[in-house]
């Protein structure tokens, strides 16, 4: 008996028995996930499914098995995003396979014996999918958090009427400097800052690509019609910039916060006089 | 992998390069990238939506949408003309290289705008220049 | 084809941008604004860009041309308002805008040029109470 043969005879099996099958695959998925799905709603996920099973048996490279990869990419998004785990998210597919075999022994049908590992195989290929999608979402999840993280550690505060500052703390990366960039920029818009001071006395280290970056910074807020003060280069950090031959030019740095407010105040035509009483 | 079909659009005159920055902008938006990514993308296209007027006499325009290999969303636009081409593509490339009126920003800015950017050219058939921005 | 309204305050042209630019309608601009300076003797040109989504190789070197323009004719020239997403495409295009003066609004524009705002002159927080002239990087324009 042929391979087709055999895979016809389960494609028979899973339209014949419809009813049985996806009752008993419902009834293992719901076990599954704990009564975090509704019954109804898991019914009508799993028939949607099952339709598309059905059909990629009978049609084997028809377009019914892109269709069913597309859904259960889907399902195992929002399984993702709702914080299931990879088990409770794997078993919507691998149970089919357990449904399925409970058939294929009751029938006590050989032939279907054979096409059941072919079968077996095509579910496990379903199960892979469904793992790429969920992990895929979960990263995405993490990058989502990831960058709220970021915003929350990028705080603009005004240090004097006119006057901004960035305190950075912490390792710097590519994505976070844009971050720092975008608001910053934003907030001299908003508040009518002119002077704008980043402060990277906490920062570890930077490398090439956050230097231009903090680089390209000065340049934009410039273009923009104010002036803008890096402050606490380390000496490990000022290192690197001259090793890495990136050219600072003439843009203002200051060894400390301090002495860049001095210098955005002077520079805003700000007099600081000592002992007001007289 | 690509979603179908995207905008095609021709460019004949200095209006329709405008109406470029208007098509693209309202995609790159649709595609969620973020407001400065829509800018540089918006931007890229402007330069090469008047490559396309001024060197390549004209041609045409598809933008449309984009996922990429991480499941990324994005924007992507092909502009195409049939004009006398690029002799020398490194050339071309090179900032602050100009043939015509502009500042010569227009390939190299473009191409530092966009996340992917490819260039096809052959001398008198025409060029193909082909954008990619990805949300990040 | 638009246009674009060049306005006269005082001694200052003010260009402000509200539509989205076309390379003839930048062209007939930069015309205009020769044309404008000359015919009312303006010491300054004020070009708001608030309104402007992008600026691209093309509008970006319209502004250096102005600027240069002006300055032959005596009169200086500050880009005002434009917004942070434009500042950073333009430092990615390369696009440096050589000696154009920029200020982040059409207040601070007209001060940078010495043309007062009536009745917003210095900030009521500041110690010297002269509402800080020395802004721009290339310090302080009018005279004191």
């Amino acid at each position: 008996m042929s391979d087709e043969h055999r895979r016809a005879h389960i494609a028979d099996l899973v339209r014949s028995r419809r009813d049985t099958v996806l009752d008993r695959w419902v009834e293992l998925v719901a076990q599954g996930v704990r009564g975090r799905i509704t019954a109804g709603e898991l019914r009508t996920e799993l028939a949607e499914l099952y339709g598309l099973v059905e059909r990629a048996l009978a049609e084997p490279g028809g377009t019914a098995g892109g269709e069913l990869r597309a859904a259960l990419g889907e399902i195992s998004r929002s399984r993702a995003r709702q914080g299931f785990s990879p088990t409770e998210t794997a078993i919507s597919v691998f149970a089919l396979k357990q449904a399925v075999h409970e058939q294929v022994e009751a029938s006590g049908d050989t032939d279907a014996y054979g096409g059941f590992i072919a079968f077996s195989s095509f579910v496990d290929d379903l199960g892979l999918t469904t793992f790429e999608a969920y992990a895929a979402a979960r990263e995405q999840v993490i990058a989502d958090q990831a960058e709220q993280l970021m915003e929350l550690s990028t705080p603009v505060v005004k240090l004097w009427e006119g006057i901004l500052a960035v305190p950075l703390v912490g390792t710097l990366d590519s994505a976070r400097t844009q971050v720092v960039m975008e608001t910053l920029l934003q907030t001299l818009v908003e508040t009518g800052s002119q002077f704008a001071v980043i402060d990277i006395t906490g920062v570890p280290a930077v490398d090439t690509e956050v230097a231009q970056h903090l680089l390209k910074t000065v340049m934009a807020a410039r273009l923009m019609g104010t002036d803008c003060v890096i402050s606490g280069i380390r000496p490990q950090i000022a290192q690197t910039i001259v090793t890495l031959g990136i050219e600072f030019g003439d843009i203002a740095t200051k060894a400390t916060l301090a002495d860049a407010l001095t210098y955005a105040l002077e520079r805003s035509g700000v007099r600081i006089v000592g002992g007001a009483e007289g | 992998m690509t979603t179908p079909p995207g905008d095609e659009m021709a460019i004949a005159s200095n209006d329709d390069v405008v109406r470029v920055r208007q098509v693209v902008r309202a995609a790159a938006a649709a595609a969620g990238l973020s407001l400065v990514d829509q800018t540089k993308i918006v931007t890229a296209a402007s330069e090469l939506a008047r490559n396309t007027f001024i060197y390549g006499g004209g041609g045409s325009v598809r933008v449309e949408r984009a996922v990429s290999e991480r499941g990324r969303a994005g924007v992507r636009i092909v502009f195409t003309d049939e004009g006398p081409g690029i002799p020398d593509v490194d050339q071309a490339l090179t900032e602050g290289w100009t043939s015509g009126s502009g500042l010569g920003l227009g390939l190299s800015g473009a191409r530092r705008l966009s996340d992917e950017f490819t260039l096809e050219t052959q001398v008198g058939k025409g060029t193909t220049v082909t954008v990619t921005k990805w949300t990040r | 084809m638009e246009r674009v309204p060049i306005l006269k305050i005082g001694e200052v042209l003010l260009v402000s941008i509200q539509i989205d630019l076309q390379d003839q309608t930048v062209l007939a601009l930069q015309e205009d604004l020769a044309d404008r300076i000359v015919r009312t003797g303006a010491r300054g040109v004020i070009i708001d860009i608030t309104a402007v989504d992008i600026v691209d190789s093309f509008i970006g070197r319209m502004f250096a041309t102005i600027a240069s323009m002006s300055r032959l004719m005596d009169a200086e020239t500050v880009v005002v308002g434009m917004r942070p997403a434009v500042a950073i495409t333009l430092v990615e295009l390369g696009l440096s805008l050589g000696g154009v003066r920029t200020a982040l609004n059409l207040e601070m524009g007209m001060r940078l040029l010495g043309a007062g705002v009536p009745g917003a002159g210095g900030a009521p927080a500041r110690a010297n109470g002269s509402g800080g002239g020395a802004g721009g990087r290339s310090g302080a324009a009018g005279p004191r």
